[in-house]
């Protein structure tokens, strides 16, 4: 007998062996495609973002257990969630026990999987296809939200009736972000993503020999890009060297045509309904002015291609550049990468072309959605939108997620604007949310994600946008008809 | 008891002991062939597939990224035969002659990038290979006096960037494969070409290189594919899969933008089919070339 148990033992082993080999191949790949494991992350660019970090973390994940925790009642109705940010996950924990102590007679269980961001889309997608396994919510980031939404209602439960208390106060631009080509909203938002202007104000200061009020004077004056760009002239003059710059445009990113777009309520995709165009006036206007502030010396390429990399943090604490547009989650970029600069640096409205247009725009994000095949579908959906909507859900996504939060009826609380425990309140000269409450929640524009946006972006990050700045003199109309062609390919 | 009889019969126990193999064999690797292969002429939707023929071949033949993901991936393929055979296949003769001391320690050195993860090691050479001042790159450029240089935005420096990336981790394995079909040769062989009063130089080329010929064919071999599957480098080292005028594009970085970033699987498994065509044609030709299928003289 003893030598059957060998021979079972053995083929037991080999089978094990061989689907180890198989599973350690599988874990590169997705560790690969983990690059964007952040929830800020807009396609092609933000691709890029905390890519080391993510990858790293997915590197030690693909040899450990996939992480899992449940949260909440046993004896609850039980959720699955699927995220790829493990602080999501915890998000929904603590949610979870806030829930069961406000509704005991619906108290729920949910257990948050993290897997890695390449794994976790193509797992949901081929669960909707097959119309089995999904689970109840699930985190879908921005880019991917395209392949997600196409199913609309046979996929995805509408979350209109459960958002439906907070909608007065939610940003209508996020909200939107997220709505199915039949106008239902299929996603809940953690953030605005709300682009703004980031200010080195102690280095303005020190070059331009004034107080650091009166440079904030300065930057508060600054209305139309024409103001930015006399402000900029200033410090120029005043630094007086050839490397230091008053901001750098970016080679690998679309932040600054998504503002320039935004300002005059374009959109390149075109929305469902398409066409995309990007033979648009906004984006010229932008991208000519970017060749006027390299020729004249205003601006140089963002190191690497944009300002969310490890070249970008050094060239920003070097103080080669002293202002940028940014989304407001880039925040968490100074207080982790650049901690030597707190205190430094000053947040304020972006600079418009003419005056009273919109002046930010959302960029980033993940949407959450309830499936189809949940069998909780309407307390899933509830569960969901308070999680993400209401002021319990929303302070803990501000304490524990950092984010600027969608409901604009927190923004204007002062115990949760002014708190100065919270470490973006005491890093940045001025408090965020002061910034946003300037802003007003019906400017902040909105550039559709669709299925054509990740040709766009791509295109712009590796031709587009190398041709006209890396070569100051290319002509904008012959590049952005290139990238027309390349679009026309693909719709 | 026929259980017994069964499991203890010697025509028996060879299937049951390749089962597993061929059971993950067919499920992982197989299947996925033949669906692939289905899927190329489909166009996949989100709730539902239609059969579209041909189509995304002929548009793959028209698609000028494809053709810039091919050239790169030849490009690549190529310069890595070219650097990591000749000098891991040196380094192993040398290891396994008199000439150098600390054998275990330098075997020990060359191995050791191949342990590394890929994911870090890329991040690592992106940083090394920034067009910042404080690359590493840069800093010894700019020590000569010929200032910074933007490595990974231009065509030759990118693709250099990725060949000493792959020299660095792949010199040492293909080194430990030279060792192992070192060691097999007899010894007796050597001392008669020293009787016969062979140089050095001549015991490498007629007795070394001849009888290595199964070890360069296999190294030759799997390099030549994963020359033509390399994906993560790249990817780690322009942080993410958009390399600028796509100089880091590779034929599977291709596959994953369009079957993953934009969900386009019918188009993907048409890449996906001609990758694994072109390099079964490479290595057939290259196996035939090398009398890989001519039957053993005796």
């Amino acid at each position: 007998m003893k030598k059957k148990y060998v021979g079972v033992l053995l083929s037991v082993a080999m089978v094990a062996s061989l689907l180890a080999g198989c599973g350690s191949g599988a874990a590169d790949g997705a560790a690969a495609a983990d690059a964007g494991a952040d929830a800020a992350v807009e396609a092609t660019e933000e691709a890029a973002e905390e890519v080391a970090e993510a990858a790293e973390g997915e590197a030690e994940a693909a040899e450990e257990e996939i992480p899992t925790s449940t949260f909440g009642d046993a004896n609850g109705t039980h959720l699955e969630m699927w995220t790829f940010v493990e602080l999501h996950g915890q998000h929904y924990g603590k949610m979870a026990e806030i829930w069961n102590e406000q509704n005991p007679d619906r108290t729920i269980e949910i257990t948050c999987t993290t897997y890695p961001y390449g794994d976790m889309h193509t797992k949901l997608l081929t669960s909707l296809e097959a119309g089995t396994g999904a689970p109840d919510i699930c985190d879908v980031e921005v880019g991917q939200y395209p392949n997600v939404v196409a199913g609309l209602d046979k996929w995805l439960v509408p979350l209109d009736s459960a958002a439906e208390p907070y909608m007065a106060t939610m940003v209508p631009a996020r909200m939107q972000t997220y709505q199915g080509s039949d106008g239902h909203y299929y996603g809940a938002p953690y953030h605005v993503g709300a682009t703004a202007m980031y200010y080195n104000v102690a280095a303005m200061a020190e070059a331009m020999g004034i107080s650091n009020d009166e440079v904030i004077a300065k930057i508060d004056s600054v209305v139309t890009w024409d103001d930015y760009v006399k402000l900029g002239e200033e410090y120029k003059a005043a630094i007086g060297a050839d490397d230091k710059y008053w901001t750098s445009v970016d080679t690998g990113g679309v932040d600054w045509l998504w503002i320039a777009m935004a300002e005059y309520g374009d959109d390149w995709t075109g929305g469902f309904e398409g066409p995309a165009n990007v033979k648009l006036d906004s984006v010229k206007k932008m991208l000519t002015m970017q060749q006027d502030w390299l020729k004249s010396g205003l601006a140089m390429i963002s190191p690497d291609g944009h300002v969310d990399l490890e070249a970008g943090f050094q060239n920003i604490m070097d103080h080669n550049i002293v202002s940028f547009p940014k989304a407001l989650w880039f925040m968490s970029r100074f207080t982790n990468y650049m901690p030597e600069e707190k205190g430094n640096w000053y947040i304020a409205k972006c600079p418009v072309f003419e005056a009273g247009q919109k002046c930010s725009v959302g960029i980033g994000g993940t949407g959450t959605v309830v499936t189809q095949q949940s069998q909780a579908k309407d307390l899933a959906a509830e569960f969901l939108c308070w999680a993400k909507m209401s002021d319990e859900g929303e302070q803990n996504i501000w304490d524990t997620l950092g984010f600027d939060v969608c409901n604009t009826a927190q923004w204007s609380d002062d115990a949760f604007a002014h708190d100065d425990n919270n470490q973006f309140n005491q890093y940045f000269i001025n408090y965020p949310y002061d910034v946003l409450n300037e802003i007003g929640m019906d400017n902040i524009g909105k550039i559709s994600v669709v299925a054509i946006s990740p040709t766009i972006n791509e295109y712009m990050c590796t031709t587009t946008l190398n041709e006209v700045l890396e070569d100051p003199d290319y002509s904008v109309d012959d590049a952005l008809q290139e990238c027309q062609d390349a679009v026309d390919m693909e719709q | 008891m026929k259980g017994k009889k069964f499991v203890y019969s010697q025509k028996v126990a060879p299937y049951v002991f390749v089962v597993p193999f061929i059971l993950s064999f067919a499920i992982f690797w197989i299947y996925p062939l033949i669906t692939a292969f289905t899927m190329s002429f489909q166009d996949i939707g989100a709730i539902d597939s239609e059969w579209i023929g041909f189509k995304n071949y002929t548009k793959l033949l028209k698609d000028k990224v494809f053709l810039i993901a091919v050239a790169n991936s030849a490009k690549y393929m190529f310069f890595t035969l070219v650097l990591l055979i000749p000098f891991p296949m040196l380094f192993a003769v040398l290891m396994d002659s008199n000439v150098v001391k600390a054998k275990g320690v330098w075997k020990a050195l060359l191995y050791m990038p191949a342990l590394t993860s890929v994911v870090i090691s890329g991040t690592l050479f992106r940083l090394m290979f920034t067009e910042y001042k404080t690359g590493q790159m840069n800093l010894i450029t700019q020590a000569l006096g010929l200032g910074t240089y933007k490595w990974l935005k231009n065509g030759w420096s990118g693709m250099l960037a990725l060949l000493i990336l792959a020299c660095w981790r792949w010199t040492g394995v293909n080194m430990l494969y030279f060792l192992s079909g070192l060691k097999a040769i007899d010894t007796s062989l050597y001392e008669a070409a020293d009787i016969d009063g062979a140089t050095p130089v001549q015991k490498f080329f007629y007795v070394t290189l001849p009888l290595l010929k199964p070890t360069t064919i296999y190294v030759l071999t799997i390099s030549v594919y994963a020359g033509l599957a390399m994906f993560l480098e790249s990817y780690m080292l322009w942080a993410g899969n958009s390399s600028p005028n796509n100089i880091g594009l590779t034929i599977v970085g291709y596959l994953y933008k369009r079957g993953i970033e934009k969900n386009n699987m019918g188009y993907a498994c048409a890449v996906g089919v001609v990758l694994l065509i072109v390099a079964l044609i490479i290595n057939f030709t290259q196996l035939i070339l090398n009398g890989t299928f001519k039957k053993e003289e005796d």
